[in-house]
């Protein structure tokens, strides 16, 4: 089974958001990046399929400046056979850039039997390149997967939508993006983490196209008004009904 | 005259409630460019409620049909709207599940990019300009989108529903696609009545300070006693403990959630739990430590066992309705 998964590297969620320099995006300094945590879904999913399957390759691909490759090692640590890196100076903000390139290289080093995206990344919330990514390879995909079955070419997965859970079926070869629940991501151990070491990572310089999405402004969020505490105990139950009728007018 | 597509959303055959926020955004958006709004229903034939697109500010109302379109049928619909959308300037979706799906598609099929979770749009100078939260709410950033056209998905529960009747006169099309490669087989819901955290109007989430997963009855007492209106959330730790089920989880790794009243209780307020419940409209926090990071965000705070407070505040509630 040759699958591919398409990576991340995202600053870590206990992460306070300071804009740089240029007023347009996160001042790295002092930031702990991190594999995003929805592709550690996705690598992990990929690794049991190929366990499954016996045999197979799993490949990660990344796109972004050079230090994805520690976040490619990662992958690698986990099991994974082997990195891509597809080197730009920055990760676009249009996704549909960033699924133009990824779709070039994964058509390049194709055919998969199976893509596998996180479901978003937790810094640009965008979810969008895992489904531009299959509309560009013509496959079928099944987004926020939380549940997967294979048996033999067919896919069924769930999908949490809301209040309910929706039961997906595809074949294969197939895109899928992973949600939480799907499995528990390893770490890696440290025979892992010797291992990636000497595991083929081919970086690769990209030019990317031009996106039609203008990043104008960062900015912090507007502060909350300052709240007040409205008393300790039960006691005060009535006083902050009142404050949410009358103050408030929520209730 | 240009068009302003807002993709509406039906589940066996009802439009859902985030169908006229998505139209009342397309109207916000055609207003500042002098363009209609077509309200695009995707199904088995018109849904309920699809008449009252009109009254958000639908200039017309359009239901595409095919056989399997009755549900979601991501492809099928996605090429039914990239069709449609051709010489659009704009085409509107919803951040829900299904337009999270959806809206990548379209704008891949129509080869141009897209902001998804907007919370705010305006129009400068001939130009859309949207604002996304990212970083999970840490971050606001302002984009310009220079598309043809613009692809756009709308945070449910931020742009309220406003009536600008227009005429919302309805059209059928039937369309000669099928629903395509993946197709749903089946929707498991949930108990009658459950609405989703990111669509609730009122959040009452739990954490750590429960103490134990069967605690949770006095949140769930609690939803209840808000008729219907309530949905119950919990932060990743009881999440990862495995107390809650991951739909429920509010935070950067969870869901955002923008509702008219967030109740926190025995969440502390890590960082990344605060990021996904910022933008509440009224926050209230139960907490027995008075130094918690919640009160800091909280517009009303109440320190104290909320093993007491909780029952209390259900008693109350349930004697106001």
């Amino acid at each position: 089974m040759k699958i591919a998964v398409c990576i991340k590297r995202v600053p870590d969620s206990e992460t306070r958001v300071k804009t740089a320099a240029d007023g347009k995006s996160l001042d790295d300094a002092g930031v702990k990046f991190i594999l995003n945590p929805y592709d550690e879904f996705a690598v992990e999913e990929a690794l049991q399929r190929k366990e499954k399957a016996g045999a197979g390759e799993v490949v990660v691909l990344a796109l972004g400046g050079p230090a994805g490759q520690e976040t490619i090692r990662t992958a690698l640590a986990m099991g994974a056979d082997r990195g891509i890196l597809l080197q730009t100076d920055a990760v676009p903000p249009d996704a549909f850039v960033t699924a133009q390139a990824i779709a070039a290289e994964l058509k390049a080093g194709g055919p998969w039997d199976l893509v596998f995206f996180g479901k978003m990344a937790i810094d640009d919330y965008n979810g969008a390149v895992g489904p531009m990514v299959a509309e560009l390879l013509d496959l079928p995909c099944v987004t926020a997967v939380s549940h997967l079955a294979i048996e033999g070419a067919t896919v069924t997965a769930d999908r949490e939508i809301e209040g309910a859970v929706e039961v997906v079926r595809c074949a294969l070869p197939a895109v899928l993006t992973t949600d939480k629940g799907i499995n528990e991501p390893r770490y890696p151990a440290l025979k892992g983490i010797m291992a990636a070491k000497k595991k083929p990572l081919d970086v690769k310089a990209v030019a990317l196209a031009a996106g039609v999405i203008e990043v104008l402004e960062m900015t912090p969020p507007p502060a909350r008004k300052e709240g007040k505490i409205v008393g300790e105990g039960a006691t005060a139950v009535p006083e902050l009904v009142r404050l949410l009728r009358e103050e408030a007018k929520v209730l | 005259m240009t068009t302003i597509l807002a993709v509406c959303e039906q589940r066996d055959g009802v439009l859902r409630k985030v169908s006229s926020e998505v139209v009342t955004g397309a109207r916000r958006i055609a207003d500042a460019l002098g363009a209609e709004v077509e309200a695009l229903v995707l199904g088995s034939a018109p849904a309920s409620g699809s008449d009252l697109l009109g009254s958000f500010g639908a200039d017309r109302v359009v239901t595409l049909t095919a056989d399997g379109f009755g549900a979601y049928a991501p492809e099928g619909y996605a090429k039914a709207v990239a069709e449609r959308a051709k010489g659009a300037a704009v085409v509107v979706c919803a951040a829900t599940a299904q337009g999270k799906d959806l809206a990548p598609r379209i704008a891949a099929r129509l080869g141009t990019g897209l902001a998804a979770d907007v919370t705010e749009v305006t129009a400068e100078g001939g130009a859309l300009v949207a604002v996304r939260p990212v970083y999970a709410g840490k971050a606001l950033l302002r984009v310009k989108l220079t598309g043809q056209p613009a692809v756009l998905s709308l945070r449910p529960n931020v742009f309220t529903p406003v009536q600008r009747p227009k005429a919302g006169a309805a059209q059928t099309v039937a369309v000669p696609l099928s629903a395509g490669r993946v197709t749903v087989k089946e929707i498991k819901a949930a108990e009658a009545g459950a609405l989703d955290v990111a669509e609730a109007p009122i959040v009452i989430s739990g954490g750590r300070g429960l103490k134990e997963p069967a605690n949770f009855k006095i949140l769930e007492d609690l939803a209840h006693a808000f008729g219907g209106r309530a949905a119950v959330g919990a932060s990743r730790a009881v999440v990862d403990a495995g107390w809650r089920p991951h739909a429920d989880q509010v935070g950067q790794t969870g869901k955002t959630v923008s509702p008219t009243l967030y109740v926190a209780v025995g969440i502390s307020g890590a960082i990344q739990h605060l990021a996904g419940m910022r933008t509440s409209k009224v926050i209230v926090a139960i907490n027995k430590d008075k130094d918690a990071p919640i009160f800091k965000v909280a517009d009303y705070g109440l320190v104290g066992d909320l093993f007491e407070i909780v029952p209390a505040l259900t008693a109350a509630v349930k004697s106001l309705a």
